[in-house]
């Protein structure tokens, strides 16, 4: 029973940093500037590299042949657990940079609540992972003071990127039952305590500029954690996957 | 070294064992990072742990980054080196606990940084020089303290870009983590 909680736990984290992580390369080669291109993979490489280690533990604990890799370029778009946001299109710089700012607040929080883990190789990949983290919400934060604040363009830009993401951000303020459970037994960090972190670090950043916050989002009848997607996901696998999957094993 | 002399007790035994461990270490001191020719494994601190384990060397190494691409090169750079040294099948232990930090760069990798023109990291990784508060990052050209931050993220995820002031050069800076 407690594997039925952690796998999709793990795959939450990994599915979540894994697809964030792909958007970010889709800006390779189109960022306004060299520095900000070379920020974003940074960042988006950072993610990889997480997802690899949440999805190797995934694929221990699943004990059925596959490996890392297999969980990120075999599954079919109903398998994964990535938080709907994350898969968001990259829109405008605007979006882009909300996406990754509700994103990061959210990311920290958990990596704090996880470096408390009962399980120590939780905890370890949540410790190296938070360091990495904290750089990519300070860039994040000051990205949505900077637009927000702005020029009439940027600020008229952040306006339409906020409502446009806020929805899928029910997901980061709220977390599942099977979540509640392995918190529970120390293992996951506490949702309701993520909740209230991100929420608090949201409302600190769009206060500093006079973003309006929206009323708090309530379910509806999508779900990352249930594998149950926007139509987004589905292409950005078939992009992702395309490789592996017409060349299977193939080496380099 | 085979197998058989590690399981006989003798002072002679073990002197030879110690020494083995030294080359070892000196070997891994040739081994450079890919994307820093000049710092070595052992001057990046990721070589945690080197003993002998079934007559065969074996190194626990702790990735910089989750992500840093240089990992896997990194350790096939440290086997191969190790195996033209004579150690016959290295054993390579990857560990994130715990996770590393640029505390454990040591002065003489610190130093070749700066010779090479990357700024080394200030101070120590607290909590502090993570969240926030500008460290003050001395020009590897020049020296001068009048710098700025472009970028947090530079030519690797390890780096953030700067610029001085003085001298007008851009240059890297290999921030804290």
């Amino acid at each position: 029973m407690h594997n039925d909680d952690l796998i999709p736990y793990l795959l939450l984290l990994g599915d979540s940093a894994l697809i964030q992580g792909q958007r970010l390369c889709e800006w390779c080669g189109h960022a306004p500037a060299l520095e900000e291109e070379l920020a974003l993979m940074n960042v988006g490489l950072d993610l990889v590299g997480q997802a690899r280690n949440w999805l190797e533990y995934a694929a221990e604990l699943l004990d059925d042949g596959r490996d890392a890799d297999a969980l990120a370029f075999r599954r079919d778009e109903r398998a994964f657990h990535n938080l709907l946001l994350v898969e968001q299109p990259n829109g405008d710089f605007a979006v882009t940079m909300t996406k990754q700012f509700l994103y990061d607040a959210w990311h920290l929080a958990m990596l704090e609540g996880l470096c408390a883990s009962s399980d120590p190789r939780i905890a370890g990949i949540a410790a190296k992972a938070l360091k990495e983290v904290t750089y990519h919400l300070r860039r994040s934060a000051e990205w949505v003071q900077r637009l927000g604040g702005g020029t009439d363009e940027s600020r008229r830009r952040m306006l339409a990127a906020i409502p446009a993401l806020w929805r899928f951000t029910v997901e980061l303020s709220q977390g599942s039952e099977s979540e509640t459970r392995l918190a529970a037994a120390g293992i996951a960090a506490d949702p309701a305590q993520v909740g209230q972190a991100w929420l608090a670090q949201v409302s600190a950043v769009f206060a500093s500029v006079e973003l309006p916050q929206p009323t708090p989002a309530s379910h509806f009848y999508l779900s990352g954690r249930k594998g149950l997607h926007t139509e987004h996901l589905g292409l950005l696998l078939a992009e992702m996957q395309f490789l592996p999957r017409a060349y299977p094993d193939a080496t380099w | 070294m085979r197998p058989g002399e590690l399981i006989a007790g003798d002072r002679g035994a073990r002197s030879l064992r110690e020494g083995d461990l030294a080359r070892a270490w000196a070997v891994l001191e040739q081994v450079m990072d890919p994307e820093v020719p000049v710092v070595s494994v052992v001057d990046l601190g990721i070589v945690r742990d080197l003993d002998w384990r079934a007559g065969h060397l074996h190194l626990v190494v702790t990735p910089t980054y989750s992500g840093c691409p240089a990992t896997e090169v990194i350790e096939g750079d440290i086997r191969q080196a190790l195996e033209q040294a004579g150690f016959a099948q290295p054993a390579l232990e990857r560990r994130l606990t715990p996770a590393w930090s640029t505390d454990w760069i040591s002065d003489q990798g610190r130093e070749r940084l700066r010779v090479y023109g990357i700024a080394p990291p200030q101070g120590s990784a607290s909590k502090r020089s993570l969240l926030g508060e500008a460290p003050q990052v001395c020009c590897p050209q020049c020296g001068s303290t009048h710098t700025e931050l472009l970028s947090q993220f530079g030519s690797t995820a390890c780096k953030a870009l700067y610029r001085c002031r003085e001298c007008l050069e851009p240059f890297d800076y290999f921030k804290c983590i």
